[in-house]
């Protein structure tokens, strides 16, 4: 039986070109060419990486999005994944992350039940560069009750294809993890450099199966998806201030620097 | 009448783009500089399939079409025309006529390898008293009965040292002119071949430009691609398709030069105000950019008409005058808007000015464009 391996992915606008519109706080979207999300990439170069060194793996991208988001699953084939389903449906616009997470878990178990097969590994990128919130893969992995490894930033397989080892990396540190499949991992930047498509597998995409599927074909609970069913609203967006210049304390002595210091916090009322 | 790119060659741009800006431009002036063949970038070219884009998969080739071609020698040459010219000789060259000319042995024998660029191809007409007059041949093939035997010299042969796969075109009828020229493969480990000097040239630096020398070259007699006496078809039919794989790469370096000129006008200042205010040098944009578009177009028919299985002789002529013209023209006023540094090597510019020279005279000059453009007008 095949080694399957599932990828979520997301179609997000170039952030590299995108302007905020000054008077409104939102971003122009007019122009700005749409691209497979960075981490995203990072996390189907790791499944592509684990097919090209064992034979019998299958690799599926997974997305939720408009229909134009089919372009970015015809540059995952491109790159050498082997199917691809998007979940499409007015439905399930507006979603938050936990709508989201839900509308993908449908979407996920579906295409277990519909193409008889369970997936043996899951990656998602850490985040995407245009909601920044993290949260969707580990939300993914929760809902389907699958332990998951976060930031990773090295990914090995063993040769029985059972268990994963993963350098997980942290703000101070690292840490390095042996986890069961199935799992969940996220991946970042650091895991790898994500291959470019081929001219073939540019050919060769329209003759790979792409699954575009509605909210009524995922059989997702309705009231789970969509605007309505996101406790995330949008208040207000804005372009933080620069923060001033910080002020460096000089002294010769701990003790002064220590005085200096306390003398400073207390005339700014912080103590 | 359409336009617009499809959605896979859209990819083979946005593909080829990408990996000729991270991979191929930061090198492109060292290996002018050294007159280094980048060897490197060959093989990752191979890797992505670039070696093989107009060809059906049966043989190895990427399944693709002649635009995405045109496309892919464009966007390498945008950043080095050095780089895209070694896939423009390989593909159009050596490629190209033994998948139209080739039996089916002979094809099976040597696309694979080609197409997936685990060997280079190249293509030897040229002689010292042999260019534009090509059919001034003085290199023979001698029936031996049971092989053929070569001997005579070749030079200006692009990808020279790094091919494995040559198509050399001989003399086996010197009575017989035209009609008297036959066409051959040669492998690089053929008994009697050599590479001889290889040429140190104004642009193109980093391409391999050589001599071959045959000594009494031994070769088998099924090498004969084509019929004997069906050189002279063969090269002219390959020059065809060769001049969309020059038009485009004239076509990227014109688009290459405008582009880093642009940015180069929106952060120079002088007297106060950015060189892109200046409306005298607005307008020579416009005439870049309008040539640059004029010869895309161009470049995208003739290749659409290849794919068509039209016609396309007059319009790859058509399409290699223009786009060289275009190159010559908008690199030399990319040198003069850059002003002195222009005229240094910190610049890719000076580069791309004698670069684009090349593309006015390689495979069919200007002259013999106009030649063939207007033989097909007049209807000689």
């Amino acid at each position: 039986m095949a080694f399957n391996i599932l990828v979520c992915a997301k179609q997000v606008p170039d952030t590299n070109v995108i302007k905020i519109n000054p008077k409104t706080g939102t971003l122009i979207r007019d122009g700005v060419p749409s691209i497979l999300n960075n981490d995203d990439a990072n996390a189907l170069e790791e499944a592509l990486r684990i097919k090209d060194e064992f034979e019998d793996v299958v690799v599926t991208v997974v997305s939720m999005g408009p229909p134009q988001a089919q372009d970015m699953l015809t540059e995952c084939l491109a790159m050498g994944a082997d199917e691809a389903i998007l979940i499409s449906d007015r439905a399930v616009g507006g979603s938050d992350t936990q709508a989201t997470s839900n509308a993908l878990v449908a979407t996920i178990k579906k295409a277990e039940k519909e193409m008889g097969k369970s997936f043996d590994l899951v990656f998602a990128g850490r985040q995407a560069i245009d909601g920044d919130t993290a949260q969707v893969g580990p939300q993914v992995a929760e809902k389907l009750d699958l332990p998951q490894v976060t930031y990773v930033e090295e990914c090995s397989l063993n040769a029985e294809m059972n268990e994963v080892t993963v350098k997980r990396n942290l703000e101070d540190g690292y840490e390095v993890i042996k986890v069961k499949t199935p799992c969940m991992l996220t991946a970042i930047k650091e895991l790898n450099t994500p291959r470019y498509m081929t001219i073939e597998g540019i050919f060769s995409a329209k003759d790979k199966p792409t699954h575009v599927w509605s909210a009524a074909d995922v059989e997702v609970d309705l009231s789970t998806v969509g605007l309505e069913a996101s406790p995330t609203n949008v208040f207000r967006s804005f372009t933080p201030a620069p923060k001033g210049k910080g002020e460096m304390i000089e002294a010769t002595s701990e003790k002064e620097l220590v005085e200096k210091l306390l003398v400073g916090l207390k005339s700014k009322h912080v103590i | 009448m359409n336009f617009q790119l499809s959605k896979e060659q859209e990819n083979v741009k946005k593909m080829v783009r990408e990996f000729a800006e991270a991979e191929v431009e930061p090198i492109a002036a060292e290996i002018d500089q050294n007159h280094r063949f980048p060897i490197e970038n060959v093989e990752k070219m191979a890797k992505y399939g670039m070696f093989g884009v107009p060809f059906p998969k049966q043989y190895g080739g990427a399944g693709g079409d002649h635009i995405s071609y045109a496309i892919t020698v464009e966007e390498l040459s945008r950043v080095c025309a050095s780089t895209g010219v070694i896939v423009s000789a390989h593909t159009s060259l050596c490629c190209w006529p033994i998948y139209a000319f080739g039996t089916e042995e002979q094809k099976m024998k040597y696309l694979p390898k080609l197409l997936k660029g685990e060997h280079l191809g190249a293509f030897g007409l040229t002689e010292p008293n042999a260019g534009t007059d090509a059919a001034g041949q003085q290199t023979r093939a001698e029936d031996m009965g049971d092989h053929w035997l070569l001997n005579g010299a070749k030079v200006f042969i692009t990808n020279g040292g790094f091919a494995e796969v040559f198509i050399v075109m001989a003399m086996t009828d010197k009575s017989k002119g035209t009609r008297g020229i036959s066409a051959f493969i040669v492998e690089k480990s053929d008994e009697g071949f050599s590479i001889g000097k290889t040429e140190d040239k104004m642009g193109i630096c980093a391409s391999s430009t050589t001599e071959l020398i045959f000594q009494n070259c031994k070769i088998p007699k099924d090498r004969l691609l084509g019929n004997v006496g069906e050189g002279f078809k063969v090269a002219m039919a390959t020059l065809d398709g060769g001049r969309i794989g020059i038009a485009s790469q004239a076509l990227g370096i014109a688009q290459g030069a405008l582009d880093v000129t642009v940015e180069y006008m929106k952060a120079r200042k002088q007297f106060g105000k950015k060189l892109s205010q200046f409306q005298a040098l607005q307008f020579e944009i416009a005439d870049m950019a309008t040539r640059t578009e004029a010869a895309r177009l161009l470049v995208y028919k003739a290749a659409d008409m290849k794919d068509k299985k039209l016609p396309y002789g007059m319009n790859a002529a058509m399409a290699k005058v223009f786009a060289a013209e275009a190159a010559m023209y908008v690199t030399t006023k990319a040198v003069q808007l850059y002003g002195g540094y222009g005229y240094t090597k910190d610049y890719p510019v000076e580069r791309m000015m004698r670069d684009a020279k090349i593309t006015e005279i390689y495979e069919g000059t200007s002259e013999v464009q106009r030649m063939v453009i207007s033989a097909a007008v007049l209807g000689k």
